[in-house]
Order: structure tokens, then sequence, then C-alpha cells
């Protein structure tokens, strides 16, 4: 029963939409393009979808359209609802749907062979088509389990501390070689108790692996489950001879594995040392000792207002704790009255400025911070040397210099912004107790040439506003 | 298709991939992973061919349920994208 070839025109339809998917990524090349290259995704899948329902024999239309509007209600409600600091745990969630559907068409296509046309003559299912089953199965069930415990760690229903198991190292090492093993097994033998023990161990590693990652990582985290996905629908656009998802596979892939790499880079860690996990843990552990007191200066409202009003150009460096406290918004209004004031304002934004790739950026964006005056940190650090102020609000490792000059900060080799350059800094900061997540101390705090505003971030510039007003 | 002639569309679309992304706008880099979730869910084409009424009655659920989820993931993933996308705005001249 060798699976008989589509005709011509519905081999070209799933190109077609396979070559939309990459118009749609290359429309994000810029934010003029981007809205474009949505609907060119959207249109995609509408062709792969419709392409499908025509040309194969699948369930009763009514039972289809039941399926796809309950699932299309809950995702386009919770889409419209999401608030834009969730987004993390949202991408998490929708990761492990992926994973999931990956699953359950994997163990389908098990159950059924004949369906998808991947039987061979004797009647079995073809050994190619069942190393891609099973790869489809394993990555599929990894993505689910270590989306659902990034997702529960990311929206704060589990502790975002690892959690270190023991022997962990040897307990996954193991696991994965038992799945490859099994995989190759399943080769020579499609009795149905391996390919259940692959999915079983699958899920499992998928659980072992995330729990040690600590909360600091969950960046990379979320972006390696993103290339995960796209594997998953890769190994079962292979096993349906589909270019289109092979294609999005192989997008989706790629763009995961891209992204871990720029968040790995941007946090100078290895990709090794993120999946060993545990970080935040030692930095906890170790970023308690009692430290000498330096002296600091405290600033006011009113100092930073008259400063930044006598400034030629402001750069602002936010980081999460502005979105924890709300201030994005009494944020832009400041820098509204300065820039009709005659000040140049810029944003600076770091690679791990979020809680995910770009986080940052879209909430500024949302804010309506307009994008041309947000910058990369490769490409306005050179402008602080220039700068009258540096205005530093809810970030700390970022700006911290001993990821510069201290071989033995947790944080070292990590890019960072020169603000010790800029001619004036204000620091806005809870109290001077807390440090940033990686629990070490920052020079710049005790630089002559800063000011600290302890302050809720959003309070102080609403007193910044007030003050420039007057 | 033989198995040659499709790791080969694999392979070049890995290559695209691999450029096509790193011209993404790191400012988009969120939006770039909402939307990258949405194509994925292309996997419905494999959940609707296990819908198939003909053979298993449980692939059939199966495939059902998995046209559900990869459901969520489209609508939801494209709707956030866009809303998204809608937000990145340039200066006022």
């Amino acid at each position: 029963m060798e699976h008989a070839a589509p005709p011509a025109w519905v081999m070209l339809a799933y190109l077609i939409s396979g070559v939309f998917f990459i118009l749609a990524l290359r429309g994000l090349s810029s934010p003029a393009t981007s809205q474009q290259g949505n609907r060119f995704g959207m249109a995609g899948m509408l062709i792969a979808v419709v392409t499908t329902l025509v040309t194969h024999e699948v369930a009763s239309l009514p039972e289809i359209l039941g399926a796809i509007f309950i699932g299309g209600g809950i995702g386009w409600v919770t889409a419209r609802k999401i608030a834009m600091t969730d987004m993390p745990q949202l991408v998490a969630a929708f990761h492990s749907l992926v994973g999931m559907a990956a699953v359950l068409v994997a163990a389908a296509a098990f159950l059924n062979p004949e369906a998808f046309g991947i039987n061979g003559a004797d009647g079995q299912i073809n050994p190619v088509s069942r190393v891609e089953m099973g790869l489809g199965i394993a990555i599929g069930a990894i993505t689910f389990s270590g989306s659902v415990i990034a997702f529960l760690k990311l929206a704060g229903k589990m502790s975002g501390a690892p959690i270190m198991l023991p022997m962990r190292h040897v307990i996954n090492l193991g696991t994965l070689a038992a799945i490859v093993g099994l995989i190759a097994y399943f080769t020579v033998d499609q009795s149905p108790w391996i390919f259940w023990t692959i999915t079983a161990l699958a899920f499992v590693i998928g659980f072992l692996l995330i729990i040690p990652i600590g909360g600091a990582d969950m960046p990379v985290v979320v972006s390696m489950l993103n290339s995960y996905s796209g594997w998953a629908a890769a190994a079962m656009g292979f096993t349906l001879h589909n270019t289109a998802m092979i294609i999005t596979g192989a997008l989706v892939g790629s763009s995961g594995a891209i992204l871990s790499y720029i968040m790995c880079k941007a946090m100078n860690r290895s990709f090794i040392s993120v999946i060993a996990g545990g970080f935040g843990a030692e930095a906890a552990a170790t970023g308690g000792p009692a430290k000498e007191q330096r002296p600091w200066k405290r600033g006011s409202a009113e100092d930073a207002a008259y400063m930044m009003q006598q400034a030629e150009s402001v750069i602002i460096v936010p980081g999460y704790g502005m979105a924890v406290a709300q201030a994005q918004h009494i944020l832009r209004e400041m820098a509204d009255v300065l820039k009709k004031q005659g000040v140049s304002v810029k944003y600076a934004i770091h690679p791990v400025a979020g809680r995910m790739p770009g986080h940052m950026n879209v909430l500024l964006a949302e804010a309506q911070v307009p994008y041309d005056e947000v910058f990369e940190l490769e490409d306005i650090n050179s402008e602080f040397a220039q700068t009258d102020v540096a205005f530093i609000i809810g970030a700390n490792d970022v700006v911290n210099p001993a990821a510069k000059t201290d071989k033995t900060s947790p944080i070292y080799g990590m890019p960072v912004f020169d603000v010790d350059k800029a001619k004036t800094v204000f620091f806005v900061k809870r109290s001077m107790g807390g440090v940033g997540y990686a629990g070490v101390d920052n020079d710049v705090f005790y630089m002559d040439q800063t000011m600290m505003l302890l302050a809720d971030a959003k309070k102080m510039c609403e007193d910044i506003v007030k003050a420039l007003q007057h | 298709m033989d198995f040659i002639s499709i790791l080969s569309i694999f392979v070049m679309a890995c290559f695209v991939g691999y450029y096509v992304v790193w011209s993404v706008t790191p400012a988009l880099h969120t939006p770039l992973m909402a939307v990258t979730n949405a194509i994925s869910s292309v996997i419905i084409v494999g959940a609707l061919i296990a819908s198939a009424a003909g053979g298993s009655p449980t692939a059939k659920w199966l495939g059902l349920i998995a046209v559900a989820l990869a459901s969520v993931n489209i609508f939801g993933g494209f709707a956030v994208t866009a809303r998204m996308l809608a937000m990145y705005k340039k200066k006022e001249r």
C-alpha cells in the first residue's frame, strides 16, 4: 500500500502556504512592514487548512468547524484580553498546545496509519515513518510538559526558584538515552508498548529539564521551547510528506534557536549551563554577605527634573522593575514633557530587559513610545559618553560595571550599558537594600555623578512630571 | 515524494529560516515568537487528517482535540501578534 502521490496543485498549494509563512517572518524586519507580514501568515494558514479539507478524507464538517470554533474562540478571547506584561506566560502556554497537538497527531498516526498513508507493502508502518513519528511524539511531549512548567513559573503559580533533584544530570541523560534507544528499536518492532513508553519518558524529561532552571533564565527557556515546537511540527511534516509543515517547522525551529542564542549571549551564559540549570539559587545564596557601607547621594524628584531640563540629551534605561511598577505610561509622559522643552530623549533597551526577547519593546510600544526613539544595546552604547543624563528605572544588572571589570562577579562578561560614562546618572530604585536578579552590588550607586531616586518608579515619575511643569 | 526530496526541502528551509530570522529587528522579537507560535500550528493539517472518520475512532477523537488545540494557537497567535504590531508607532512629526 504505497502512498498515492497527491495531485500537483495540492503540493503547490502547500508550497505557497510555506512561502507565505516565510514572508510573514520577513515582514518583521521592520515595524512598517510587520502588519502586512502577519496577514501573509494568516493567508498561508487559510490555504493550508482549506487545501487539507478539500483533498483529504476528514471528519464531518460540523465536527471540524465545531473544534475550530471552540479552540479559535478561546484563543481569540485570550489574545484580546491578555496584558502585555503577561506575554511570556501566554507564549509558553501556546507552546504547550503545539506540543500537545503534535503528540495527539503522532498518536493518531500510530493508531490509524492507513489514513496517513504511511503503511509499507507489508502492512506495517514504514521504518522511516516510525522514526519520524517517534521523534514527533517525543519532541511534542517534551515541548508540552516543559512549556507547562515554564508557564507555571512565569505566571508565578510555581516558585521561580530552581528545583534541584539529586543526581538530576544522570537521571536526565539516562532518560534521554532511553528515548533515543527506544526510537531506534521502534524501527524493528512497532509494538505499542515501545511507542507509549517513548511518549511517557518524553513527558517526564520535559518536566525534569525545566524544573531546575531559575526565573532569570526563563527568556532562554521560552525561546528554546519555541524552537522545539517547530521541530515537532517539522517531524510530523516528514510523516505526512507535507511541505507547508516542513518549511514552517524549519522556520520556527531556527527562530527559537536563534532567539535562545541571542538571549544566552546577552547574559553571557552558555546554552549548556542554562540547560544544566540552577542559576539564581547560587546567586541568592552568595548575595547575602554583609557589605561595607559606602557613601551614596540621594536625589529628589525636583533635582531630577531640574537636571534633565538643563540637559541636552537624556537616555532612559528601563528594566523590568519599571513594568512591574506599571510606570511605562508616566515615564513616556515625562519624556514627552522633556521633548517639548527641547531635550533629546532616547530609550536604551538591553536584550534581557524584559521577561522574553523583545518584551520591553512591546511594553514601551504599548505606552505609545515611538519605536524610532528606542535603541538596542549595541546601537546606543557609545552615546553615553556624550550624554548629559542617564535615567535608569527598574534596571540594575544591565548597567552594572562589574560585568566589565570584576572577574569574580556572577554577571562578569555580560554586555552592559556604559551609564558610568554619562555626566549625571539618576537611578530610580525602591530602596538601597534590594539588588538585581543576579544578587550583586552595583558600583553605579556610589559614583560621584549618581543620584539615587529612592521611591516607587511610578510615583517618582509622577513627581518628576509635576516638577517639570512648574 | 521520497525521503530525500523532503529532507532537501527541510534543509533549505532551515537556511532560509536562519537568514530571515536574523533579519528580524530585535524590537519585534516578541511578536516574532507569537507569530512563529501561530504558524507552527500548521500541524492542524495533521490533526485534520487524523480526524478522518475511517479506521480508528480513538484516532478520530485525538485528531479533533488536536484540531481544537491548534485552533487556539492559530487564532490566539495571529490575534495577539496583530494586537502587538498595531502598537508600534513612529514618532509624530
